[in-house]
């Protein structure tokens, strides 16, 4: 599926901002070093590949239904409405009426698409997610709009770093963060198939495309994405691409990163980070969350339980200064030189 | 006495739906006699098990006994047909009487009642879907209900199918702000296929619900919220029937049913005593309640 409103330029920081030249640019550290490759790559707002891929879903399946809080606007489903206006519930601004109204309609045999802000559908209706999502085993798909810091200088009241580990701590639920619009569509599509609950992150800050068209989701299974022997780069979401140029940059260096897509935190390729950990002998993971519980945890406990290994956990780990999504990334260690930096340390740890 | 449940304590027999066109004191005679052996039922698995919410349940059965004995349009072998009506018992901590009231009904086999909470039993403190044939709804926490009765219905109406939602909530539990979030929707969506019933018991876990947080008006609030308003005595049989089974409904507004009922009764000693939401009769209890519900059998010429 072509994805959906690509921007050509450099790939660049913030909400919906690229391709506006800002004086004194604050992405030069993201473009610093950063290979023709990535300056010059369309990127995309995967909201655009998550409808789209779903008013085709919906075409297919009557069972398929959106739920909102009042956010079409937000999650991009004007479309879907137009085409399916009596399949659009808009449950005002309730979060928890929202998930569980999903609960109720798959009971009567719909297949619930949720769609909110990440931060909220997940903080205000945690309960619901926990019950009526996950221990009841429901057939409905939360889909977590704008995640991370994608809200960039609405602030930490409107960022969901915690959402991964909040969610990744529930029995049941799959939980997936992808990387561009063709692992976005892809997830869609696996979620649609699949009969249980499922939370996908779903971006607005523009990335590249880093998957192959014909990439496929499935839960629980890694791809590697650049091969390495010196060091493992573990990525997900909007990160991934910077791991994919910092391997670029390691490589130039003489360092062999191999970079492994992590979409599915929840279950986890347990074997493919173990593999790495046996072959590469060190760990840097990178995500728009909160490291602790989120996919660093994830790695680090698949690492410690069967091969242990150093691991460096970088992420979001505080509620964030003002800024863009693109800036605070790059603050927090995410730009690929701050990437490639954490793994040369980590390998030079090892060495010394 | 033995100390944990054996087979001779399980006195409850199927109840036959009773056909229709049945004579309405027929059917209304029946379902007080099952409402009855609900109870004495219920009291044994508490008593044995040495947890449960009795009060609650006691509250509850007489509603619980009409819905699935005359009301509801569902049957034991259509569980999962998707032109059922839907049931959600909101206040899931009732799960005793619930599951009694489903071996009533031919849901489960009476035998399984005696694992009520005993390990790895599927009958736990609270009802679980993926576990128990009938359970539409995994419930425990409470305000979840309510969101997910809705969603059925809207489900029901998005079908253009005639079946209907149920949900049974506790009073106390208005007091989740995600019942009103809902209430809102059911309004919004004009869902007259719904019927909300509330087990106005007055009483929550530590105190009457008015002193608690107070719900009054809870009429006039759900009127405001655009729902059709009923109240009824929660433990007249005849008087559940003719409002839970009519099928005449309001044009566009969903349907909220005040039950009024008292926590713990018919027990002497039980009846709006706070304490009973989850105290355990002892032996000496136990017997009284026995032969409390043993005088209201119908050749006792008793009546609940």
């Amino acid at each position: 599926m072509a994805p959906q409103g690509p921007r050509r330029g450099p790939v660049r920081d913030g909400a919906g901002r690229a391709g506006r030249p800002r004086p004194g640019s604050r992405r030069c550290a993201v473009t610093q070093r950063l290979a023709p490759r990535w300056l010059e790559a369309e990127t995309f707002d995967c909201r655009d590949a998550f409808v789209e891929t779903l008013v085709a879903l919906a075409s297919e399946d009557p069972r398929i239904v959106g739920v909102v809080n009042d956010s079409v606007g937000s999650s991009k489903l004007d479309a879907f409405r137009t085409a399916f206006p009596d399949r659009l519930v808009n449950v005002g601004i309730a979060e928890q009426d929202m998930v569980g109204m999903a609960a109720g309609l798959a009971g009567g045999g719909r297949i619930p698409f949720v769609s909110g802000a990440a931060c909220f559908l997940t903080a205000r209706a945690m309960e619901q997610i926990k019950v009526d999502a996950a221990y009841s085993r429901n057939n409905l798909k939360l889909c977590g709009m704008s995640p991370g810091v994608a809200y960039g200088e609405l602030g930490p009241t409107h960022h969901s770093i915690e959402d991964v580990a909040w969610l990744r701590a529930l029995d049941q639920l799959v939980v997936v963060v992808p990387a561009d619009p063709v692992e976005t569509a892809a997830a869609i599509r696996w979620a649609a198939a699949y009969e249980g609950p499922v939370f996908v992150r779903v971006s607005r800050t523009p990335v590249p495309q880093v998957h192959p068209a014909d990439h496929t989701f499935t839960p629980g299974r890694a791809t590697v994405l650049h091969e390495g022997d010196d060091v493992t780069l573990v990525s997900n979401g909007t990160v991934l691409w910077r791991a994919l140029a910092a391997a670029e940059q390691l490589a130039a260096e003489g360092i062999g990163a191999r970079v492994l897509s992590m979409a599915s935190v929840s279950p986890l390729d347990t074997a493919a980070v173990v593999q790495a950990a046996r072959e590469t002998g060190a760990l840097v993971t990178a995500e728009e969350s909160v490291p602790r519980g989120g996919l660093g945890g994830a790695v680090a406990e698949a690492v410690v339980a069967h091969h242990p290994v150093p691991v460096r956990m970088l992420g979001v780990d505080a509620f964030a200064p003002t800024g863009s999504a693109g800036y605070l990334l790059d603050r927090y260690g995410m730009s690929p030189e701050g990437i490639a930096r954490a793994a040369r340390e980590l390998l030079h740890r090892r060495r010394s | 006495m033995p100390s944990t449940l054996s087979h001779a304590h399980l006195t409850l027999t199927r109840a036959p739906r009773p056909p229709a066109g049945a004579p309405r004191d027929e059917v209304v005679a029946q379902l007080r006699e099952t409402a009855r052996q609900i109870r004495l039922q219920d009291l044994a698995l508490v008593h044995f098990a040495g947890a449960g919410h009795i009060g609650g349940d006691f509250s509850a059965v007489d509603v619980l006994t009409v819905l699935y004995g005359a009301v509801l349009d569902v049957a034991p072998d259509r569980v999962d047909d998707p032109e059922r009506d839907r049931f959600v018992l909101s206040k899931g901590h009732v799960a005793g009487s619930y599951y009694v009231t489903l071996a009533a009904y031919g849901f489960l086999p009476v035998e399984q009642l005696a694992t009520f909470l005993k390990p790895l039993s599927t009958l736990g403190g609270h009802p679980n879907r993926l576990h128990v044939p009938g359970v539409e709804a995994s419930t425990g926490p409470l305000g979840h209900g309510l969101p997910i009765a809705v969603g059925q219905a809207l489900a029901a109406r998005l079908d253009s199918s005639p079946r209907q939602t149920y949900v049974l909530t506790g009073d106390g539990e208005m007091q989740e702000g995600s019942n009103w979030e809902a209430m809102m929707s059911a309004s919004h969506y004009g869902l007259d296929n719904l019927t909300v019933v509330v087990d106005r018991n007055g009483l929550q876990q530590g105190a009457s619900t008015e002193a608690s947080m107070d719900l009054a008006p809870l009429a006039d609030k759900a009127r405001a919220f655009g729902f059709a308003v009923s109240e009824v005595d929660g433990h007249d049989h005849g008087a559940l029937l003719d409002l839970l089974g009519s099928r005449e409904r309001p044009g566009g507004r969903p349907r909220f049913v005040i039950a009024h009922t008292h926590k713990g009764h018919p027990i002497s000693f039980m009846s709006d005593q706070v304490a009973w939401h989850h105290k355990v009769p002892d032996a000496d209890q136990y017997a009284t309640a026995r032969a409390e519900l043993d005088a209201l059998a119908p050749a006792a010429g008793g009546a609940l």
